[in-house]
C-alpha cells in the first residue's frame, strides 16, 4: 500500500483549500424519478422534502415518460441488459445503427455515430479529424468538454470572442495559410442561454471555406420550430458540418452521445475516435428508449411548443418580479446576481422555499457573473411555474436585490 | 511604459476585452488570476508574441503563471529574445 499519511494529509489540505474557496461541491439525494416535482434529501439524513425541480435538463419532459419508459423495458427484454464490448469488437446491434440513421434524418447530416456520452463526442472528435496542418477557430464560451477535445487534438487553436462574427472573420482571415478551418461553437450557451449566430458563422464559413462544427446538446429536440436544434431555429438546416449532441438532456435524458456531420468525418470518427474506439456501447436499454423518444418529437411538436410557452412565461415573471435576466429566447433562463455568496445563499434559500434550483459562480461562470440558471422543461405546468415564481419574489425581496435592474 | 509592455498591452485590449469594456490594463493588471484572460484563450496571446518578436516561446515556459501581467509577459519575451540571439 503507497497510499502514505503524508499523501492522505496532502490530500486532505487540497480538498480543504477546495472547501475554503467555496467551491466544494456536494450532490442532493433524489428518491423520485426525474420530473418537474422531485423528491430530495439534502442535507443528507435529513427529511425528504417534495420541490419544484428548475434546474434539469430534462427540456421535454421524456425522462420519465410513461412510453419511453415501456420502450426501454422492451428493450431490455429483447435486446439484454449490457453488450460487454466496444462497438467494433462485438457491441454493435441492430438497433444501434437503426438509431443512428433515425438521428442523421432528425439532424439533417449524412451519417451519425453514437458515442458514450456527448463529452466523449467532443473529446475524441478533433483529434480524429484534424491535424497540425488544421486550425480550431473556437467561440470562447464552448463547454468544457470542446476545450478538452481541443487540447488532445494536435491542430492550432484560437479563439473568438463570445459571439462577435467580426472577430471570428478576423481570425478567419488571419487562418488562411492553414489547410482547412474549422469554426467551433456551442448551439446554445449552456451558461448564458443563448443562442449561437449560426446563419452569420455559416455565410463566413462559406466565405473564408471553413467548416462548421455545432455542440447543440442544450438544443437537439426543441430548438426550431420542428425542433431538429439551432440550424433549424437559425436557418441552416443541412449546412452544418459536424453536429454533436446528446441522449441525455431532451432526448430522454439517459446518457449517450453522437457525432453527426458529414459521411467521412463520421466514418474518421469510427475509425480513430478514441473515446468510440476504447468505450462500451450505449447500453440497448437507452438505445431503445432513444429511439421512442424520435418516434414521439417526429410525429407532435406539441412538447417543444409547451417548452416555448413555459420558457416565455417564466421569463416574463422573472422580469415582473424585477429580476436581473441574460437575454434570449431558450429554455435556460440565467437569473444573474453576480456575487457568488449571494447565488449560494440564494439557492438555498430557494430550496427551503420547495423549488430546487443551484448557483453557478467562478471557475464555472466568469469572475463577477454569479448566477441562478433556470431551465424550463415541458414537464411544467403553469402552476408550477407560479408557485416557483412566489418562492424566487420571496428569497429576492429577503436579500433585497428585485429592481435593481430597473 | 516600454514599447514591448504597450504591445502587448494593446493586443490584450484588442482580443480579450469586449466593446464597452472600460477596464484599464496596467503593467501589474492580474490578467488570468483577475478573469480577463483564460487559459483556453492565452494560446492566442502566444502566437501573437512569437509572431511579432520572432521568437519561440515552449510550452513548459507558456504557464498561466508567467501570462499573468504584462510585466511578466514582457520578461518572458525578453528572456527569449535573448536566448535567440543566443542561438543566432
Amino acid at each position: 500500500m503507497a497510499f502514505a499519511d503524508t499523501v492522505r494529509q496532502r490530500y486532505q489540505a487540497d480538498l480543504q483549500g477546495i472547501k475554503a474557496a467555496g467551491l466544494f461541491k456536494e450532490e442532493r439525494y433524489i428518491h423520485s424519478p426525474q420530473s418537474s416535482e422531485i423528491e430530495v434529501e439534502f442535507p443528507a439524513g435529513s427529511a425528504i422534502r417534495k420541490c419544484i425541480n428548475i434546474c434539469a435538463n430534462n427540456y421535454l419532459g421524456l425522462s420519465s415518460h410513461p412510453e419511453v419508459i415501456a420502450a426501454a423495458h422492451a428493450g431490455l427484454d429483447t435486446r439484454g441488459y449490457g453488450m460487454s464490448s466496444v462497438r467494433f469488437i462485438c457491441g454493435t446491434q441492430d438497433i444501434h445503427r437503426e438509431l443512428e440513421n433515425r438521428l442523421t434524418a432528425f439532424l439533417g447530416t449524412e451519417d451519425t455515430l453514437l458515442f458514450p456520452s456527448c463529452m466523449d463526442a467532443n473529446a475524441g472528435f478533433f483529434e480524429a479529424c484534424l491535424n497540425e496542418q488544421d486550425v480550431m477557430i473556437a467561440d470562447r464560451l464552448v463547454h468544457a468538454s470542446i476545450v478538452d477535445g481541443m487540447r488532445l487534438c494536435k491542430a492550432m487553436q484560437d479563439t473568438y470572442k463570445h459571439s462577435d462574427m467580426r472577430h471570428l472573420e478576423e481570425k478567419l482571415q488571419e487562418h488562411q495559410d492553414k489547410r482547412s478551418r474549422m469554426v467551433i461553437t456551442d448551439g446554445v450557451f449552456s451558461m448564458d442561454g443563448d443562442a449561437a449566430k449560426l446563419a452569420d458563422i455559416v455565410a463566413l464559413a462559406e466565405k473564408y471555406n471553413a467548416m462548421v462544427f455545432v455542440d447543440d446538446s442544450h438544443a437537439t429536440g426543441f430548438m426550431g420550430k420542428t425542433g431538429r436544434g439551432t440550424h433549424e431555429h437559425c436557418g441552416v438546416f443541412g449546412k452544418i458540418d459536424v453536429i454533436t449532441t446528446t441522449l441525455g438532456k431532451a432526448l430522454g435524458g439517459a446518457s449517450g452521445g453522437c457525432v453527426s456531420g458529414r459521411r467521412e468525418l463520421v466514418e474518421m470518427c469510427r475509425q480513430r475516435a478514441r473515446p468510440y474506439l476504447f468505450s462500451n456501447s450505449v447500453a440497448p436499454v437507452i438505445v431503445a428508449g432513444a429511439l421512442k423518444v424520435l418516434d414521439l418529437i417526429s410525429v407532435s411538436t406539441d412538447r417543444r411548443d409547451k417548452l416555448e410557452w413555459n420558457a416565455r412565461y417564466w421569463r416574463g415573471l422573472l422580469k415582473e418580479a424585477g429580476f436581473d435576466l441574460k437575454e434570449g429566447d431558450t429554455p435556460i433562463v440565467p437569473v444573474m446576481l453576480y456575487d457568488a455568496k449571494l447565488a449560494q445563499d440564494f439557492a438555498r434559500d430557494l430550496f427551503d422555499e420547495g423549488v430546487y434550483a443551484i448557483g453557478f459562480f467562478f471557475p464555472v461562470v466568469a469572475k463577477g457573473q454569479a448566477r441562478i440558471r433556470t431551465q424550463l422543461s415541458a414537464a411544467h405546468e403553469k402552476q408550477h411555474l407560479d408557485t416557483a415564481i412566489a418562492a424566487f419574489r420571496k428569497v429576492g425581496k429577503k436579500h433585497g436585490i428585485l429592481g435593481l435592474d430597473n | 511604459m516600454d514599447e514591448i509592455a504597450k504591445v502587448v498591452r494593446d493586443y490584450i485590449m484588442r482580443e480579450y476585452l469586449e466593446e464597452g469594456d472600460e477596464r484599464t490594463i496596467t503593467e501589474t493588471t492580474p490578467l488570468i488570476s483577475g478573469g480577463i484572460v483564460d487559459s483556453f484563450s492565452m494560446v492566442s496571446l502566444l502566437r501573437f508574441l512569437e509572431k511579432k518578436y520572432s521568437i519561440d516561446i515552449p510550452d513548459e515556459c507558456a504557464t498561466p503563471e508567467a501570462f499573468d501581467t504584462v510585466d511578466r509577459i514582457v520578461g518572458l519575451v525578453r528572456r527569449f529574445q535573448k536566448a535567440e540571439v543566443v542561438r543566432g
